[in-house]
This record gives C-alpha cells, sequence and structure tokens, in this order.
C-alpha cells in the first residue's frame, strides 16, 4: 500500500468513526438485549476495575452528546491505527 | 502487508461503532472477523480482532475486561479461524472473484451465528443463563445480524478485489 491508499482507507474510517457513529442506533445489540430480557443483565455491572477519561465511546468535555462520540470514536480509530501499525511491524520482524 | 493491518484494524474498530436496528428494539454492529481474515489472513486476523478488542476495553470500558478472554476468543474463533475455514473452502471450490464474494458473504454470516452459540454456551457454563433458552434466543437474533455482516464485509471486499485486488490473501508466503 502507498501512502496515498493508507491516508484513503484511514480517512474512510474516521469519517465512519466521526461522522456516522453518532448517529448510530441506540438499541442495545442483540447480546444486550437478549441479557436485559432473561435477567442477567445485572450480572455484567460489577463496578469499574479500570476508568478510562473515554468511557462509553464519550469525551467528558461533551458529556453524552453527539460532538463526544464522535471525538471519542475519531480518538479511537488513529489510536488503534497506530497500535494496529506497531504491532503488525513488532509481529512481522519475527518472523 | 503492515499498513493494511493498521487501516484494517482502524476501519474494523470505527465500523463497530455504527450500530445498524435489526429488529425493534434490537441493534446490531459489525464483528469484522471474516473481513479481517480474507484481507490478512486467519493468523494476523486474529490479532487485528484482539487490537480492537482490547482498545474498546481498556480505553473505552466497553466488553468487560473479565469477559475479554472470552470474546476475544469467540470472535477470533468463529470470524478467523472457523470463518477464514469456510471461506476458504467457499473460494476454492466455486473459484475466482465470485468465489471470494460468495465464500465472503456465507463465511460472514455463519461467524456472526456460532460467535452467538459459543457467547450462550460460555454464560451457560457459567451458571448465568440457562442455555437452551439463552441459544435460541442469541442464535434467532444474530442470523439476522449475520445477514448485515455478510452484505457489509461483501461489499469491502468487493471494493478492495476492484480497486487493489492484490491485498485479498492467498497464500501465507504472499509478500505484501
Amino acid at each position: 500500500m502507498n501512502k496515498k491508499e493508507i491516508i484513503c482507507f484511514l480517512l474512510a474510517a474516521v469519517l465512519l468513526a466521526a461522522v456516522a457513529s453518532p448517529f448510530a442506533s441506540p438499541w442495545p445489540d442483540g447480546l444486550e438485549k437478549i441479557a436485559g430480557d432473561k435477567g442477567f443483565l445485572h450480572k455484567a455491572e460489577t463496578g469499574n476495575i479500570i476508568t478510562s477519561p473515554l468511557a462509553d465511546y464519550n469525551w467528558p468535555v461533551l458529556k453524552n452528546t453527539r460532538l463526544g462520540t464522535s471525538v471519542a470514536g475519531t480518538a479511537g480509530t488513529i489510536i488503534v491505527f497506530i497500535l494496529g501499525w506497531c504491532v503488525a511491524k513488532l509481529v512481522s520482524r519475527k518472523s | 502487508m503492515i499498513p493494511l493491518m493498521g487501516v484494517l484494524s482502524a476501519f474494523i474498530f470505527a465500523a463497530q461503532m455504527v450500530n445498524f436496528p435489526v429488529i425493534s428494539g434490537t441493534s446490531g454492529h459489525l464483528m469484522g472477523g471474516v473481513l479481517a481474515a480474507v484481507l490478512v489472513g486467519p493468523w494476523a486476523g486474529a490479532i487485528v480482532i484482539t487490537l480492537v478488542l482490547a482498545v474498546q476495553c481498556f480505553i473505552f470500558q466497553d466488553g468487560g475486561l473479565t469477559t475479554l478472554g472470552a470474546n476475544i476468543f469467540n470472535m477470533s474463533f468463529a470470524g478467523c479461524a472457523a470463518g477464514f475455514f469456510v471461506y476458504n473452502l467457499l473460494r476454492r471450490l466455486i473459484g475466482k472473484k465470485i468465489g471470494i464474494a460468495i465464500g465472503t458473504g456465507i463465511a460472514a454470516w455463519m461467524s456472526v451465528v456460532l460467535a452467538a452459540a459459543l457467547c450462550s454456551v460460555e454464560l451457560a457454563l457459567s451458571g448465568i443463563a440457562s442455555l437452551t433458552g439463552t441459544m435460541i434466543a442469541m442464535v434467532g437474533t444474530h442470523s439476522l445480524i449475520g445477514i448485515c455482516e455478510a452484505v457489509i464485509s461483501c461489499l469491502v471486499v468487493n471494493f478492495v478485489m476492484a480497486v487493489r485486488p492484490d491485498l485479498i490473501y492467498t497464500n501465507p508466503v504472499a509478500n505484501r
């Protein structure tokens, strides 16, 4: 992949996180819905073992807003990209 | 392959944020296991999925630390191992680009249903839910979510085939 392709693909991912994710369906996903229906959702609430400033895909400064989700999603996408790159480099060097 | 793993991880992470409604009151989102395996192979694909799940867990507190292992197992086993097996079988049987597309679609659907079934078994083994009831509900709902997984995976793979067909994983020694 050349530089232009990497930027294009990455941009597509960032756009997805920044523009589409704030408008994602607010309904619970398959497992969460069934957990609620079958009455075991509360068992997932064990209290926080770790705390992160970007918990629940929100940025505290813009708490619970679409913009907060957008910022958190963009940050996450870039973090995953960098980590993915580094891990791939680490793994491929060994083989 | 290194840049592809980076952008693929980023894309799957972003796509997993976009929940779409499946039936009233329930949504679904991309899993990406088969998509990753088709593009970078099953082993690297499992690393991509693990990375996405780890970031969701540690940075966004989504998925849960105590269930991270089960999540990684379900999605990389169902998506990257079993999913890639089904995909590769169909790709070889049918051949050509259409084989890649059909293989991706069927494997993607199957991977989501299998991951849901594995999750039901784990919940039952943990004594959290009854096996039969949870299994029926999980497999039923995820048969629908799986259709979306198949459509999205197919669209992305077809797009990659159109612009950079060499990026589709073919054999372990392919140097990309």
